[in-house]
């Protein structure tokens, strides 16, 4: 049975189709990574699966448990870490674990060890008797990856979890996430914009842009799909003219020359970049440079959105920033 | 249900008791009122004869005229002699009313901070939500009617002479009934309102009508007729004319039974049907956001 279910799942807002009829299936024990830019719907889309909103149109099933028909019973098995931090400043850490192990009614004894578990895990055991008014974000946002962990959910949503971390923290709560996914079997599904997270983290990812899934898949068979590698090569000044010879070369795909460089595109770069330079050297002539490109999940989302994610990326963690401090500012 | 409910309840009792502001603020506001509408306003005063004018009789006679006086005053407020007393009494009530509009805030607080995501993506039941924001709001209103209390004895409020551990009881049963009434309305009024400024207006709105068309400051005899029968349905005007009963208890004076039963009954109604109420309304609120 899938973990997670849609079909045609949308959400209206006004004028907004925040979510536009997006249907996908999440298998168990997969980390599946919803990648987009600002405002594409990825937080709308982990509100409806989450029970917090009731999609306007579609459905959605959580382990075949209908979202709005059964959503208690949804509620008892997932696990939300919100982009947004929703912890208690006027708690301690301490407490606000317990209080989020009586949320999900895990009895006291076991709610003990897990909270010691779970703290240790994002490493804020030390600091879990200070109130989280003297927080750094980066240990609120590990509190709040704590929090969602308490009652080991089978499916836990992360919604940006690493927005706003630094690039350390963010490597460590990579590590974290594969942990717990092994450890726990559990079912993950993220939201990120960075490719990295995407690439290092998900088996598989869906691109989504104007509350629209532009394409889905493993992010290896994404890239390859963009149609192989870059082969770049340069030979000494004044060499003659390979340009014919190179594209005879059975896997060459395609051959760019600009005075002595030339630009290759192969499918499987590894492989055909030794061939290519002893034909090369076979020929004569000598190779003064190499470099082999393989292509990343930026050129992917370029492909299909028509825009480059990486520029969109600095003004984000400026959005984060001015959020928080706006409800810094509200107190 | 309970365990979440009571987490709940202690996370706000924690948050509250947390605030050295708010505790502060808490201890001087009675002094204030008490100060402000209790010896300032005092109206035993304002009727009094100034002391040259009393000089020039001998003191028979002054001793007659303050005995008139306190006969006249005393039937205007209904016994009890000094407008000190009856105001304290009203107070009392006053206070949880004020508390009380807080319940609604605190909803407006964790929507805000995203906290009542945390609640609601959470399997627990939508009521216990509702449920512990009530409970922490009425007692912190208990906590509050007590310090009103002990503040008005020391500054002198009279008791009758067969008052006892029962009657403070009846006091506090009367008053926790209050809460438990007002506490549910306001979550109610504002549990779909998101920006604290509306909030401030709709309190605002009825909050100060609430507490003058009630007897808790001013006998409902001496209002013009268009307001007597809104004060006489005001929760609040019976809870101070029990809170009275109880305070004058006196050896002479049997107490008044059917009046008191009255006062519970429908202080009872008024918390039984407005938390029903409070519960439903919010459940749905908080079920469509
Ligand atoms: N409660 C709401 N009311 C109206 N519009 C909303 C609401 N929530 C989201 N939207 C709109 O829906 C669209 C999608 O928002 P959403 O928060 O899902 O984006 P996102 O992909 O999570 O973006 P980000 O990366 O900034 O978090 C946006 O245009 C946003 O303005
Ligand atoms: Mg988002």
């Amino acid at each position: 049975m899938a973990v997670i279910e849609t079909k045609d799942l949308t959400k209206v807002f006004g004028k907004i189709v925040a979510v536009d009829r997006i249907s996908f299936t999440v298998e168990e024990g997969e980390i599946f990574g919803f990648l987009g830019p600002n405002g594409a719907g990825k937080t709308t889309t982990i509100n409806m699966l989450t029970t917090l909103m009731n999609p306007t149109e579609g459905t959605a099933k959580i382990f075949g448990m209908d979202v709005v028909k059964d959503a208690n019973k949804v509620r008892n098995v997932i696990g939300l870490v919100p982009q947004d931090l929703t912890v208690d400043e006027d708690l301690t850490g301490m407490e606000n674990m317990e209080l989020q192990a009586s949320l999900y009614h895990v009895p006291k004894d076991i709610a003990k060890k897990r909270i010691d578990e779970v703290l240790s895990l994002v490493e804020l055991k030390e600091a879990a008797k200070r109130k989280v008014e003297t927080y750094s974000g980066g240990m609120r946002k590990r509190l709040e990856i704590a929090q969602g962990l308490i009652h080991h959910p089978k499916l836990l949503f992360l919604d940006e979890p690493t927005l706003g971390l630094d690039v350390q923290t963010r490597t460590v709560i990579w590590d974290y996430i594969k942990k717990l996914k092994e450890e726990h079997e559990m079912t993950i599904f993220m939201t990120t914009h960075y490719m990295e997270e995407a690439d290092a983290l998900c088996d598989r990812i869906a691109i989504i842009d104007y509350g629209k899934i532009k394409v889905s898949g493993k992010p290896k068979e994404l890239k390859d799909n963009l149609g192989g590698d870059i082969i770049e090569l340069a030979l000494p000044y004044n060499s003659r003219d390979i340009t014919e010879a190179i594209a005879t070369i059975p896997y060459v795909l395609d051959v760019k020359r600009k005075s002595e460089t030339y630009r290759i595109k192969v499918a499987k770069g590894e492989e055909a970049l030794p061939d290519i330079i002893e034909r090369i050297l076979k020929m004569n002539l000598k190779v003064s440079k190499v470099s082999l490109t393989k292509p990343t999940l930026d050129q992917v989302y370029l492909e299909y959105t028509g825009r480059s994610l990486r520029e969109t990326e600095g003004s984000r963690e400026e959005v984060w920033r001015a959020r928080r401090n706006i409800r810094r500012l509200r107190r | 249900m309970i365990g979440e409910t009571y987490a709940l309840t202690v996370r706000e009792v924690k948050k509250w008791i947390r605030e050295p502001i708010l505790l502060f603020m808490m201890i001087i506001q009675p002094v204030v009122w008490l100060g402000l509408f209790g010896k300032a306003f005092n109206l035993t005063g304002l009727v009094s004869i100034p002391p040259e004018i009393l000089q020039q009789f001998p003191p028979e006679v002054t001793t007659q005229i303050a005995v008139i006086f306190n006969e006249i005053i005393g039937r205007i407020f209904g016994g009890t002699m000094d407008y000190f007393t009856y105001m304290a009494a009203g107070m009392l009530s006053v206070i949880i009313l004020f508390t009380s509009m807080f319940s609604g805030m605190s909803v407006i607080w964790d929507r805000r901070f995203g906290f009542l995501n945390k609640l609601l993506v959470a399997p627990i039941a939508r009521g216990s939500i509702v449920i512990a924001k009530v409970s922490s709001s009425v007692i912190r209103g208990m906590f509050q009617a007590a310090l009103v209390f002990s503040i008005a004895f020391a500054l002198g409020l009279q008791i009758g002479d067969a008052f006892n551990i029962f009657d403070l009881v009846g006091i506090f049963a009367g008053l926790f009934l209050l809460s438990i009434g007002l506490s549910s309305l306001f979550l109610a009024l504002t549990i779909r309102i998101k920006s604290w400024e509306t909030h401030g207006a709709v309190v605002n709105l009825i909050n100060l009508p609430l507490m003058f068309a009630s007897n808790a400051l001013f006998p409902i005899k001496q209002m013009p007729s268009w307001l007597q029968p809104i004060a006489n349905i005001n929760p609040i005007s019976y809870a101070s004319d029990l809170v009275r009963t109880f305070i004058l208890h006196s050896s002479s004076v049997a107490l008044d039974i059917s009046k008191m039963t009255l006062d519970f009954e429908v202080l009872i109604g008024f918390a039984v049907s407005f938390s029903l109420i409070g519960i439903i309304l919010a459940e749905k609120a908080l079920r469509k956001s």
